[in-house]
């Protein structure tokens, strides 16, 4: 049950939610005993590794492991022959939808290779240098096949199938014909041609991206170990230990209650491990050796067989008045899926248009299977890839008209009361606040030289709500634990115990919060779509709001009134009624001290499934300067404004947008994913795959625009995701000014850009 | 009467193309059986891929959501994140 | 297949080891010393995270042979701190929320000490320049820039005024 803040009750002075105390997991990370995946060592531990397969597409003919398993110091060879073969079940877990049969297939290749480092086997030794020996023992035949990688040449005719019983969903009659397009989305609503008809100037562009890759700098890595009796233990750092668990058991059949999962720390995530790769391994070597297992995966193996994300090709084709009204807009999306079905391309379709109030829209989008490494969820996904070519048009349709670009976008923002174009009408959003909040910014003013350039672009995430359960308990000296099951990946603990404490009426420092395993609390969803503060914090306030009514109940009994006559505040309950109260308050440390006395322990839990998390918008502005002789784009400047509902812990959601810029920086100047005609990526290592570095980038300027989320107890809204969103066209923008010349093909490398300046003037 | 909006191609095709119908029904339980009645198919897909937003507000598998007499349903793919 | 024995200084504390010849300091760092604090996030020296300090200069870890620090000095993350007082970059990295996971922050640290150790008075430009080979993904390096900036400036008052 939610209880309804009006926004101006957010005014209300807080003690503790808006400041920035020194993150409770702090002194742990930077002393080096943070402890991360794979940090943790057992007794008889064994290193588990996996054979990948060489080819991007082939057929397995055979597997024989009988050499490698005769090596001394080799406990266990697998095979998916090992692990259960599930029919096509769909079990809602983590992120995105999956296909239990595909997520096995996945995990362990059957039938099947279908990306170059698919995995087909796996040892446990004890040791590395024994575990790769083993490797190069299991001798596989396989009957390579044609290869597909690039979505539009996937989707052709005549493209080499990767699924024999794929037929297109979304097209009315199913197919006859097997396909690489897994299924077509399709969003819309008014007159599109009587919209085009009504505009008095249309764009009409082609836009792409390569896959990117999440990039965080922990690799995946686990520990199992199974018991004799089938109880397991897993460690894993994961942005969601519940999800880890629940598909563990569904492809290893397996109670639920007997695959404990603890959550390690993680080093990043990002989206990216909401899903599994080496537990179910990890526990299946473990079950036939005897002994824990470890498994922590290389970097390479990381780039070539964790999701990436969607490749894509955006076409936008736009229509708007001469006053700058925009009459019509449709979009087709085609993006890379990866071995299986699943990209985000659904969540592409509802968020490209989100900023705008359009009447007439079409929106096409076409999930498509490609022998590149199964894509996975990276910050607000597929919206990244829409908005690069929606804000590139609008600014295109600016220009051409010559009217403003913060102007044109004010002129057909979403207000509350519209309508959103993937459906619910608007209420409590910022959107034009965020607008405002750029225009008015110094960095608008700053003038701009020779070769530079500045770009506006706008991006929006829905945010989500969900499941969460939390445990929040007042120990025997009046502080507090606040347990629950979100893993923490950008400072939501403390955020947590900040929530706990403003409700408690302490100081934060007497609140404890921790991460518990799944054996030690509810379910919780993941650690992802921005929902921690919101839905976690949900639980968190309502758990501490309980303790409150029932610490005020106990005050009552102890003075013999009745509660109305007891308030709480500053951490004690205070007696209205005069005389009966001879010792004063009752504080936190007092009736818990006492609590066996008033009925026993002061606890309580609260689990609910959040409703109301309310979309973000961010607006970004960029400053770059573009060398004209080497193509390379510098960024002078970023600002970065959104619409956050209320910061909880300013300093972790500045951080989040600019974690968020960052890595749109990335994927719009230098990331991609480079194949070779085998089908092989080129540059699986950082060297070669290049994220931002320190001097990469500029000091980046975040503004938080609170406009209150009323769901939610002090209205904080998500803020993990829409930061994302703005920076490639921002950057695709901004490059256009500086240069003269409109670039549509991520990344914006030096040699497109000086190859595209040459062009311009040849 | 709640009026139910269907601006997604895969719910028209259970609709035989209907963009808008009303349906009767207190809380989103009631809702999806009604639905899966009359469009079959209907009920089930949104009770097992989609949200829906209710007079602006997005639900996920809150079956004991309540609706107003005029409450405005739209129906919407699941939404996530990363 | 013989291990190798080497002696070496870390963190103040003389210590002997054995390794296998491909063994790197990394590897020995971490699974026979059980510091674990620094951490491998790519194996090829681009990422920085595994960042140590050996007689007084800075290199990756996973680049080293453990048999090449025989009678050197290394100082890791965990030497960072002297008792549980934490080192004036550690104090000001939670002061200006200059992490978010975590995972690069032992290496960012140890960089930035030797940055520190070898230019007291960093500019911006210098301090990112320096950082280049330290990978951040979470927090875009803003207020990492700004903590070890920070700290610079209190090391020097700090010098000042002893």
């Amino acid at each position: 049950m939610n209880k309804p803040v009006k926004p101006e009750d957010t005014g209300a002075i807080l003690k503790v939610v808006g400041t920035r105390p020194i993150r409770p997991d702090g002194v742990e990370k930077v002393t080096g005993r943070a402890a991360y995946g794979a940090d943790l060592h057992l007794p008889g531990m064994l290193i588990g590794k996996i054979k990948r397969s060489p080819h991007a597409h082939a057929r397995i003919i055979s597997i024989d492991t009988r050499k490698a398993l005769a090596l001394p110091g080799v406990k266990a060879v697998m095979t998916s022959a090992d692990m259960p073969d599930l029919a096509a079940e769909h079990y809602e877990a983590g992120e995105s939808a999956s296909n239990l049969r595909d997520l096995s297939a996945n995990v362990m290749a059957r039938g099947k290779v279908l990306y170059h480092g698919h995995a087909i086997a796996a040892v446990a030794a004890t040791s590395n240098a024994i575990a790769d020996q083993a490797l190069d023992l299991i001798e596989i035949v396989y009957e390579t096949l044609p290869h597909v990688i690039d979505v539009e040449e996937a989707m052709a005719p005549g493209a080499p199938i990767l699924h024999d019983q794929m037929f297109t969903a979304g097209l009315g009659e199913t197919p006859t014909k097997a396909s690489n397009i897994a299924t077509k989305h399709r969003l819309d609503r008014g007159d599109l041609a009587a919209g085009f008809g009504a505009a008095d100037i249309i764009v009409e562009t082609r836009y792409s991206s390569a896959a990117v890759h999440q990039g965080y700098i922990e690799p995946h890595a686990c520990v199992a170990s199974y018991a004799a009796d089938g109880q397991t233990q897993v460690w894993s750092s994961s942005q969601g230990h519940f999800v880890i668990r629940g598909l563990c058991a569904k492809l290893l059949k397996m109670r639920f209650s007997d695959v404990r999962v603890i959550p390690a720390e993680i080093g990043g995530g990002f989206g990216g491990k909401t899903t599994v790769y080496l537990e179910p391994l990890a526990l299946v070597l473990s079950q036939k050796s005897g002994h824990p297992v470890k498994m922590v995966m290389t970097r390479e193996e990381v780039f070539r067989a964790t999701g990436p994300t969607s490749a894509s090709v955006v076409t936008v084709k736009m229509g708007a008045k001469l006053d700058g009204t925009i009459t019509a807009a449709q979009v087709d999306l085609k993006f890379q899926a990866g071995a299986f079905a699943g990209s985000p391309v659904g969540a592409a379709v509802m968020t490209s248009l989100a900023c705008y109030d359009v009447a007439n829209f079409e929106v096409t989008g076409w999930d498509v299977v490609t022998n590149s490494p199964k894509v996975a969820a990276y910050r607000a996904p597929g919206a990244p890839n829409a908005a690069l070519g929606v804000e590139c048009a609008v600014d295109e349709l600016a220009e051409k008209l010559g009217i403003d670009p913060m102007t044109m976008r004010e002129k057909n923002a979403v207000r509350n009361g519209v309508r959103a174009p993937y459906g619910p009408v608007y209420k409590n959003i910022g959107y034009v606040e965020t607008l405002e909040a750029i225009k008015s910014h110094p960095h608008m003013s700053i003038p701009l030289g020779p070769n530079q350039g500045r770009g506006i672009a706008a991006g929006f995430w829905f945010n989500i709500g969900g499941e969460s359960t939390v445990n929040v308990s007042i120990n025997e000296d009046g502080t507090a634990i606040v347990s629950t099951g979100s893993p923490d990946i950008g400072g939501s603990r403390a955020s947590m115990a900040m929530m706990a404490a403003e409700v408690l009426g302490i100081g934060v420092e007497q609140v404890r919060p921790i991460v518990a395993d799944t054996a030690s609390i509810g379910f919780s969803t993941v650690t992802g779509g921005s929902r921690t503060t919101f839905a976690t914090g949900m639980a968190v306030v309502q758990a501490a709001e309980k303790l409150v009514a029932d610490m005020k109940r106990r005050a009552a009994e102890t003075w013999g009134v009745e509660i109305d006559q007891v308030v709480w505040q500053d951490g004690a309950a205070h007696c209205l009624q005069a005389g009966k109260a001879p010792k004063g308050a009752l504080t936190l440390a007092a009736l818990a001290g006492s609590a066996g006395k008033t009925g026993g322990p002061i606890a309580t839990v609260v689990a609910l499934n959040a409703q109301g998390a309310g979309p973000g918008f961010g607006v970004h502005v960029c400053d770059v300067e573009v060398d004209p002789e080497t193509g390379h784009v510098t960024v002078l400047r970023y600002t970065a404004a959104q619409d956050v509902g209320k910061a909880i812990h300013p300093a972790y959601v500045e951080g989040q947008i600019q974690g968020g810029v960052a890595q749109g920086i990335g994927w719009a100047l230098n990331e991609e994913y480079v194949f070779s005609t085998g089908g092989i990526m080129e540059n699986a290592g950082f060297l070669d795959y290049r994220v931002p570095v320190a001097s990469d980038l500029p000091m980046i300027d975040a503004v938080m625009v609170e406009v209150p989320n009323p769901a939610h107890p002090y209205g904080a809204k998500g803020v993990g995701e829409v930061p994302i969103v703005p920076p490639l066209a921002a950057l695709a923008i901004a490059v256009r000014h500086a240069t003269g010349v409109r670039m549509h093909d991520l990344p914006l490398s030096p040699s497109k850009i000086r190859a595209a300046i040459d062009a311009k003037a040849g | 009467m709640a009026l139910v909006i269907a601006d997604y191609a895969d719910c028209r095709a259970l609709t035989g193309g209907l963009r808008s119908f009303e349906v009767k029904a207190a809380t989103v339980r009631d809702l999806l059986q009604k639905i899966e009645e009359r469009f079959p198919g209907l009920g089930d897909l949104i009770d097992q891929r989609m949200a829906i937003a209710i007079d602006g507000t997005i639900t996920q598998d809150a079956h004991g959501a309540t609706l107003e007499p005029h409450s405005e349903v739209v129906l919407l793919p699941r939404i996530g994140g990363g | 297949m013989s291990k190798q024995r080497t002696a070496a200084i870390v963190n103040g504390d003389p210590v002997e080891f054995l390794s296998d010849a491909g063994q790197t300091l990394l590897d020995v760092l971490r699974d026979e010393l059980h510091l674990t604090g620094s951490k491998e996030g790519c194996g090829s020296g681009d990422c920085g995270s595994c960042s140590v300090i050996v007689d007084g200069r800075l290199v990756c870890s996973c680049l080293m042979l453990a048999a090449e620090v025989e009678g050197c000095r290394v100082q890791t993350i965990e030497g960072l701190s002297t008792g549980s007082t934490l080192h004036p970059l550690q104090q000001k990295f939670l002061d200006h929320a200059a992490l978010q996971c975590g995972f690069c922050t032992p290496g960012i640290l140890m960089a930035s000490k030797a940055l520190l150790d070898a230019n007291p008075d960093p500019t911006e430009s210098e301090a990112r320049y320096w950082l280049a080979g330290n990978l951040c993904r979470c927090t875009g390096y803003d207020k990492i820039i700004k903590a070890v900036l920070d700290a610079a400036a209190e090391l020097r008052q700090d010098r000042k005024s002893a």
